[in-house]
């Protein structure tokens, strides 16, 4: 540590008489984020890293290049000046960097943890491209969370507009749905957020788990919109308690944002898969974080298996954090099945690298045939494949391909399939009038506006498969969009 | 939303009937469809529970569900004036209600209950409704009246005996699907192997049988694909493709062994809460 400061404090004198060069910013060692220790941390669902200090921060803020350029700001999908707010950090001026980064993220807090910033900000960082790793680019998601996490205690209330006395219904309280809830209040709209679970955060809080994302964050974040007066109501299930036609011609709702998500668990369509022992992901990760399953007997009331070898197929985020939960469940063994290489793996390298410190036995090139059972529908194995890279496909990544009779069997009594989901068909069966393309996606225009006059749309259940950061990009183009669309309405 | 329980009866040792708050679900729901409950706020387990029945009016819905576990046994605790902890729904498709003609309605045990407002339905949409309501004994037998009301014929059918005709469903249904003409439909909901049994009854007869499926549930939207069955060797999802399938898609015997997946676990689960229930009382009893 007084190494760090020692080093800092020679920068920030360079700094201040403009000595501070390229070659010295190269020099300075990325700083690596403080985490739990793994052998620790299987045992706890606390969370795994631990954000910088100051100096750190600092230290990395001071890495940037400060390109004229800013191609980091290019990868973000929010387009939040990044440059500004780790300059502003090198500066020493937190409370500006957050300032900046509140321009354009709501939840800084949230996507400084989630955001897969090695293939947006960070993928085109200078930095990085310099030393041909992107591991070497400036860590702006942790810059980000550091900012965010200083400022959680003070989380003031933004100013609000005059009632205009319209009236906007936000369907799903994941993401997207707070950021539009907060854009078209400071409106000074009436907001409603109908929420299908018994509590708030979508995604955040049924499927990230308490060791990535804390629940108390997203907390701070539904806590700040009622203090907005945004009114959330859950156990709603727009389609089946109220249709949207019923809130807008019924309950004088003037437009109505869709942020439901996904939510429709994609299966491999092999035998076994309907044994017991055999979960969606969405269902594992569910029983386990909103419903703490890990409290089963002691507080909470909802079972999940009690495992001693697991598979987990896939190889995304959720793929890693259905894995690292399992070890945290008490699996002696966590098999993680990925029919391509750890290259092409869509997860955020930090999840791949803390899920190997943790334990999980990376199992690639392989893929599952069957589940196989015992006489009691109980799960007892799962046959796998081996597979070899072939040529590229249509994705670009290649294409993996069966080894013939490469069959073997790994020992395991549950698996969790953590493939990616269809879109949720509640609203589709419900509304007529909206469009949907062939996936059962809602089709929108640049504006997230949907085929029905009112009716804006955005997230997974828009993209198909996204993230918390495209989300939220949607949530505000959809809010702006509202909020020019009541201001004309008379 | 408060969920409070205006109205309580125990129908049978284990099974009781709530009436509870819940004025937007009462307004919308229709037959067929089902809420997710549970008991507490927070750490609940969520649950699936067809409505019984619904008064728009008062706001309030029908639930009748049997004392089986942890979660069940505390709301069966609850009293008039007691809230549950949440309440969610309508889910799932509503009943496909039309003139079909003479449809048999074959409920067993608790499964009378999601029966009757789907049988009281195709009645009031001009169908001859025959009921065949069956229970272990005499003392589980719910419903009776309620189905006497709504059925052209009503056959009442005990396991030992100790009540109405000593049989199992599976006898009359035989019967009245030998008569000529034979029913239309019928639809079947009880116990899954009573429903996989009458399945097998209508199917020689070809007589198309619905049956509403009461699997294990986590958000009852289709997020979490815990409920899902194999029909016609298809995945469906109980909560947004049901909960009424074909019954002589169904397999029946894969769904069983789902349903039991947590069975020792919920079954130490329970026993931990009736012993510490039994404790407080001591405690009482002390106290006094």
């Amino acid at each position: 540590m007084t190494q760090k400061k020692t080093l800092l404090q020679e920068l920030i004198e360079k700094q201040k008489a403009g000595l501070l060069k390229a070659k010295d910013r190269y020099e300075i060692p990325s700083q690596d984020m403080p985490a739990q220790d793994p052998g620790q941390r299987r045992t706890n669902m606390n969370e795994v890293a631990l954000g910088y200090t100051a100096e750190e921060a600092r230290l990395e803020a001071m890495r940037c290049l400060q390109c004229k350029t800013a191609p980091c700001m290019k990868g973000c999908p929010v387009r939040i000046r990044i440059k500004d707010f780790v300059s502003a950090i090198a500066d020493g001026d937190d409370a500006e960097a957050l300032k900046i980064i509140k321009e354009n993220s709501l939840l800084p807090a949230v996507c400084g943890r989630v955001c897969p910033q090695e293939v947006q900000c960070q993928e085109t960082c200078t930095v990085g491209l310099k030393f041909k790793d992107v591991d070497k680019s400036v860590s702006i998601g942790r810059l980000e969370r550091y900012v965010a996490d200083l400022a959680k205690k003070d989380s003031a209330i933004p100013d609000i507009a005059p009632a205009t006395g319209k009236k906007v219904a936000v369907i799903g309280s994941g993401p997207g749905g707070i950021v539009v809830a907060a854009d078209v209040r400071r409106a000074g709209h009436e907001v409603t957020v109908f929420e299908a679970f018994h509590k708030p955060g979508g995604v955040m809080v049924y499927g990230i788990p308490e060791f990535r994302l804390p629940k108390a964050i997203v907390q701070e974040e539904i806590d700040v919109l009622k203090k907005m007066g945004v009114e959330i109501i859950c156990n709603f299930i727009v389609g089946r308690t109220r249709t949207i036609q019923e809130l807008m011609a019924e309950d004088g709702y003037d437009a109505v944002y869709v942020g439901v998500g996904a939510g429709l668990p994609k299966f491999m369509n092999i035998d076994g898969e309907h044994l017991v022992g055999v979960y969606s992901a969405n269902e594992y990760l569910t029983r386990a974080n909103l419903m703490k399953a890990y409290q089963f007997g002691k507080g909470a009331e909802t079972p999940i298996a009690v495992s001693k070898n697991v598979a987990v197929l896939g190889g995304g985020n959720v793929a890693m954090d259905s894995a690292r939960m399992a070890v945290r469940l008490g699996a002696e063994n966590v098999y993680l099945v990925y029919r391509r290489s750890e290259k092409e793996m869509p997860a955020r390298i930090e999840e791949v690298h803390h899920a190997k410190e943790e334990g999980v036995q990376f199992c690639v090139l392989q893929n599952p045939k069957r589940v196989l059972g015992d006489d009691n529908g109980n799960v007892i194995g799962l046959e796998c494949l081996r597979y070899e890279l072939g040529e590229p496909d249509e994705s670009g990544r290649r294409r993996p391909v069966a080894i013939e009779g490469s069959e073997f069997v790994l020992d395991v009594d549950t698996v969790i399939v953590a493939i990616g989901n269809g879109a949720n068909p509640l609203i589709q069966q419900t509304t007529p009038g909206l469009e949907f393309n062939k996936w059962g996606n809602i089709v929108v225009d640049e504006n997230c506006k949907t085929s029905l006059e009112g009716v804006y749309a955005g997230g997974d259940i828009v993209l198909g498969a996204a993230t918390v950061i495209l989300a939220m990009g949607q949530g505000r183009i959809a809010a702006a969009a509202i909020n020019r669309c009541l201001a004309e309405k008379k | 939303m408060a969920f409070q329980i205006v109205n309580k009866e125990q129908l049978s040792e284990n099974v009781f009937m709530i009436d509870v708050e819940a004025p937007l679900v009462a307004r919308a729901r229709k037959a067929g469809q089902f809420v997710i409950v549970s008991a507490e706020e927070e750490a609940g387990e969520r649950i699936p529970l067809t409505i019984a029945g619904a008064d728009a009016e008062q706001g309030t819905i029908r639930l009748i569900f049997q004392r089986v576990g942890k979660a069940t046994a505390q709301m069966a605790q609850f009293e008039k004036g007691d809230s549950l902890g949440y309440v969610a729904g309508p889910l799932g498709q509503p009943t496909h209600i039309e003139k079909f003609g003479t449809v048999v309605c074959i409920g067993g045990g608790i499964g009378n209950a999601p029966l009757l407002p789907i049988a009281s339905a195709l009645k009031e949409a001009g169908n001859t409704i025959i009921s065949i309501i069956g229970a272990r004994n005499k003392e589980l037998l719910i419903l009776e009246d309620e189905f006497k009301a709504i059925s052209d014929e009503l056959i009442v059918v005990t396991d030992d005996g100790s009540y109405g005709r000593k049989a199992l469903v599976t006898e009359p249904l035989t019967e009245i699907c030998s008569r000529d003409p034979k029913p239309d439909l019928a639809i079947a909901i009880g116990p899954a192997i009573m429903m996989k049994f009458c399945c097998e009854t209508t199917k020689k007869f070809e007589v198309p049988t619905q049956v509403s499926l009461n699997t294990i549930m986590v958000d009852g939207t289709g997020m979490c694909g815990g409920c899902r069955v194999e029909v016609g060797g298809q995945t469906k999802f109980v909560c947004v493709d049901g909960p009424e399938f074909d019954g002589h898609q169904v397999n029946f015997d894969l769904m069983t062994r789902r349903m039991s997946a947590y069975k020792t676990l919920e079954q130490k689960a329970y026993e931990k809460f009736k012993e510490h229930k039994c404790r407080i009382g001591l405690n009482k009893k002390d106290n006094a």
